[in-house]
């Protein structure tokens, strides 16, 4: 940008107008490019948004009504509405445990797998497999492996004598087993943190061996470090995948009726039941923006923690 | 390791025996992890032949005692499994094309064009990754049905052509390598943007523009809660909602449900050992965030 004034300051009148009409060209094109984009953050995200926002101070049903009520769904939502605690303490509870141990899983495979030990390779397809399988066949599968008497989880507990819960019947247990089967697919940020770790320079090991760093030395002073910017990447989307949750309780509990004692309703698939089955959009909308802002919040605390743990390597930034 | 080193060499083979060791305990740890990432898939194999029978009997069997491939027959006959394979592939190849393509251009304009705004904008595609989904999932249901789309698969076509911020994060990120060089030498000889776009930048994005399509492919084959909003009536159904259904008829013949699991799962296993090394590249690229 600098130079490109420099020039026009030192090169005066005739030539100026052709950069200048060029400039105007180039910059035509690029909002051109973007057009897909830009329309599209119009039409699908910053319209609806809106739309939504003020749909959530209505009673609005699709068909007829769309009276503003003022704050009254959201009176309604903490003073008169049970599944809303229920479903909000349910997503709580699966996101406290499944971003943590997913994290430091996968972290702790990516360091297995970069040991250079052998067959590397293989071990990261089998690893990395279950992250691509997704989808009501994989809920389907896990409900099998699941199952209290024929599952295979449940026999091979037994095979140490441990009688297995009734993992997707037991209220207790349902959010677990999906904490579970969330892990099998670890794999997918594993891969992330592998190739991370294999950015991180060699020299920097070598010197910390001269110095007579030991191996968990290296790791909390170099390799962790180096590693934080795509641990902070993880927990920021994990966290706000993690509040979506939906599919597979829709899936494992009968046609999405949140399971055993509302075990498995979690807030999406409450804010659903609202929206699509009984057509309360209003208040589904209301719905929506609470945790939109529940979630705002959490990645803002992260935003704002971060110069403190996260280490950048400066510069790439464009 | 020969005669040379022999001062030295007991310090040199205990540090190297240790070494070994290690890499024997890790070896053995990431073997005893594949079988247990594994099981999972083997079992959905083994209990998709068995018979019913075999699948109640206790102690299980973990290889079936008699293969029963008429399991996958029976499972494809007892469902419109091929009208829903049509169905999931028809909007599939809509959502990869629309994203290749959208994408690519989105992604070149942000990194090889210059114009006003364009950090901010950048900032905004950023940002939008943080927008879950959940918020704009009733109003655009709500656009869709106004525009009298429910009952269609445009819903689920249509918004893959206007871009999607992570694979524009991603393909930027690959475009921006592409020396500065080449851009302004084709631009001298008079070329446009667009057509050093088509002609330059895609061809060298190849292997970005190939992860974007496979993951494309992917979240477009695995989508349930799209076709669940959109699709009400059964002969525009996908196979994740014929699965569903499927569920509900088969109720615990589970071998049926494991046949049925593993035909709609097939085609991204394939993928996945095709094309390997672009979702390798999609995690190096993705690792390669600064902040």
């Amino acid at each position: 940008m600098k130079t490109m004034e420099a020039i026009m300051t030192h090169v005066k009148s005739k030539p100026k107008k052709k950069l200048l009409s060029m400039r105007r060209k180039e910059e035509l094109q690029g909002y051109l490019f973007l057009s897909p984009w830009l329309i599209g953050f119009v039409c699908l995200t910053a319209g609806p948004m809106l739309f939504s926002l003020y749909g959530s101070f209505t009673n609005y049903d699709v068909t007829s009504k769309m009276d503003f009520i003022g704050l009254d769904n959201y009176i309604r939502m903490f003073t008169n509405d049970d599944l809303f605690w229920i479903s909000l303490w349910n997503t709580i509870y699966y996101v406290l445990f499944s971003v943590p141990l997913t994290t430091v899983g996968a972290i702790v495979l990516a360091l297995l797998l970069n040991q250079g030990v052998p067959g590397m390779r293989l071990y990261r397809t089998i690893f990395y497999l279950p992250a691509v399988l997704s989808g009501v066949g994989v809920y389907l599968l896990w409900m099998q492996l699941l199952a209290p008497s024929t599952g295979l989880v449940n026999h091979f507990l037994g095979l140490f004598g441990i009688e297995g819960p009734a993992w997707l019947t037991d209220p207790a247990w349902t959010k677990n087993a999906l904490i579970f089967m969330k892990m099998w697919s670890v794999g997918g940020s594993m891969l992330l943190y592998l190739a991370s770790l294999q950015g991180v320079p060699k020299s920097l090991y070598e010197a910390a061996e001269i110095d007579g760093a030991n191996a968990i030395q290296r790791f909390f002073h170099i390799t962790l470090p180096m590693i934080t910017p795509v641990i902070f990447f993880d927990i920021v989307t994990s966290l706000i995948y993690g509040f979506q949750i939906f599919q597979e309780a829709y899936v494992m509990s009968d046609n999405g009726d949140g399971g055993p004692v509302n075990s498995l309703l979690f807030y999406n698939l409450h804010m659903w039941n609202k929206a699509f089955e009984v057509f309360d959009m209003g208040y589904a909308m209301a719905l929506s923006w609470v945790l939109f802002v529940v979630v705002l919040i959490l990645t803002l605390i992260n935003l704002k923690l971060a110069p403190r743990w996260v280490h950048y390597e400066g510069g790439d930034e464009s | 390791m020969s005669s040379f080193t022999q001062p030295k060499h007991s310090y040199f083979q205990s540090v190297r025996l240790r070494k070994k060791w290690m890499n024997v305990l890790i070896s053995l740890l990431l073997i005893a992890g594949s079988i247990l990432i594994l099981t999972p898939v083997w079992w959905m194999i083994s209990t998709s032949l068995k018979s019913m029978q075999e699948i109640t009997r206790f102690p299980p069997t973990i290889i079936p005692e008699e293969f029963h491939f008429e399991n996958y027959i029976n499972t494809w006959k007892s469902a419109p499994f091929t009208l829903y394979t049509l169905n999931t592939l028809f909007i599939t190849t809509f959502a990869v094309i629309g994203s290749v393509l959208s994408n690519s251009l989105i992604a070149y304009g942000f990194a090889k064009i210059r114009f006003r705004g364009k950090k901010v904008l950048f900032a905004v595609v950023l940002s939008t990754m943080m927008i879950p989904g959940f918020v704009t999932l009733i109003p655009q249901y709500v656009l869709f049905s106004k525009l009298g789309w429910l009952n269609t698969a445009l819903p689920l076509i249509v918004p893959p052509f206007f871009g999607s911020a992570f694979y524009i994060f991603l393909l930027r990120q690959f475009f921006m390598g592409i020396p500065h060089e080449m851009i302004e030498a084709a631009k001298i000889d008079g070329a446009s943007h667009f057509t050093i776009w088509r002609r330059i930048a895609v061809p060298l994005a190849k292997p970005a523009i190939a992860t974007v399509a496979i993951f494309a492919f992917n979240s477009a084959w695995n989508d349930f809660q799209g076709p669940l909003l959109y699709l009400n009536d059964e002969v525009l159904y996908t196979l994740q909602i014929g699965l569903q259904i499927f569920k509900g008829e088969a109720a615990t013949q589970w071998n049926y449900l494991m046949a049925g699991s593993l035909l709609v799962l097939l085609p991204v296993i394939i993928l996945f050992f095709i094309f390997q090394r672009y979702f390798i590249e999609g995690a190096n690229i993705t690792a390669g965030i600064k902040g």
